[in-house]
């Protein structure tokens, strides 16, 4: 019984293993980058546009909307990377449709990488917004008790993040592999319809869970709210 | 019983109870989730949008303990590192 896409094996070089994970992942970037240059080669901005630039206008808007609504205050400077963690996670979870194919974040290596990505960033971005002291003194807030738990919960939810996307998806798979020995026809089909759902529902997930992360690294325990209309009487 | 029975039974046994007792306390949580955000989405209709997102990820959250839970089940069915060892040093007896 197969775990994860790691054990297929297509070449082999002595140490070096050219397994499932890696060419499914490196198809997937393949199609994404190939494809979205060819949409984006004529963009127009008047009222007639191809169907392809629509859609990637769709979902581009969408993201950032999610972004803003989860309250970091300048959606252009994250949705690089944020977009970027929920498209691939999508479409490797959509691509399941084509037989043969498994997709890579079924693999705790492609999850671990993601929340390592997750994990530099949050940082990355909290000093950018905060400079170095800043972000640093929030390790204290509230007080500098909570130093160790605050450093304990950052490695903590990079782990969380990383074994709920591996569990999701290497659980979708093993279930249909087992459930394809037992009853052939009916029943593997509706539970891979439930796969594709519950892998778009963790690629939100995912990448909800990060732009809150970088929302809370950026905005800082102490923010100040808006101040309120005084009534003047 | 040698080594390798006692292994095996205690591998068995021990996933079977993982999954069983692990999806117990996940279950009633996102139960309790759902019905608070049911009600509140009948007191407050407008904010269906993020009642909806809140609701979704609090879900993720309780459900990666029982996605936690399966991880190790599977583990002990597919990956034993004890079996396996036990395995290895069996066609040498």
């Amino acid at each position: 019984m197969r775990l994860s896409s790691d054990e297929m094996i297509f070449w082999q070089y002595g140490f070096l293993k050219l397994n499932g994970t890696i060419i499914f992942t490196w198809g997937l970037m393949f199609v994404m980058a190939v494809g979205s240059k060819l949409i984006t080669r004529n963009l127009s901005t008047e009222l007639k546009r191809s169907r392809w630039q629509n859609l990637l206008e769709i979902v581009v808007t969408g993201i950032e909307k999610q972004i803003e609504d989860v309250g970091l205050r300048h959606p252009k400077k994250y949705i690089g990377f944020l977009g970027t963690l929920f498209l691939f996670v999508a479409i490797a979870s959509l691509c399941t449709i084509i037989p043969g194919y498994e997709p890579p974040t079924g693999s705790l290596s492609t999850t671990a990488a993601l929340a390592l990505c997750v994990f530099v960033a949050v940082p990355f971005f909290g000093v950018e917004e905060q400079g170095l002291g800043g972000y640093l003194k929030s390790y204290a807030e509230p007080t500098i008790i909570m130093l160790p738990f605050n450093i304990i919960s950052e490695l903590s939810r990079t782990l969380a993040l990383a074994v709920r996307l591996f569990g999701n998806m290497m659980s979708g798979t093993m279930i249909l592999a087992i459930l394809l020995t037992i009853t052939p026809f009916i029943f593997p089909i509706a539970m891979s319809a439930l796969g594709l759902l519950t892998g778009m529902v963790q690629a939100y997930i995912f990448s909800i869970l990060a732009a809150v992360y970088i929302a809370a690294a950026t905005r800082g325990r102490t923010s100040t709210p808006e101040p309120s209309q005084e009534i003047k009487v | 019983m040698d080594n390798m029975t006692l292994i095996a039974i205690a591998s068995i046994v021990t996933a079977g109870l993982t999954i069983a007792l692990g999806s117990i306390g996940p279950a009633l949580g996102e139960g309790r989730a759902v019905a608070t955000a049911l009600s509140s989405l009948a007191q407050q209709p407008d904010a269906a949008t993020t009642i909806t997102r809140t609701l979704f990820v609090g879900l993720a959250m309780i459900e990666s303990i029982a996605i936690y839970c399966f991880v190790v089940s599977m583990i002990l069915i597919f990956a034993n590192p004890f079996w396996n060892h036990v395995i290895a040093q069996a066609p040498g007896k």
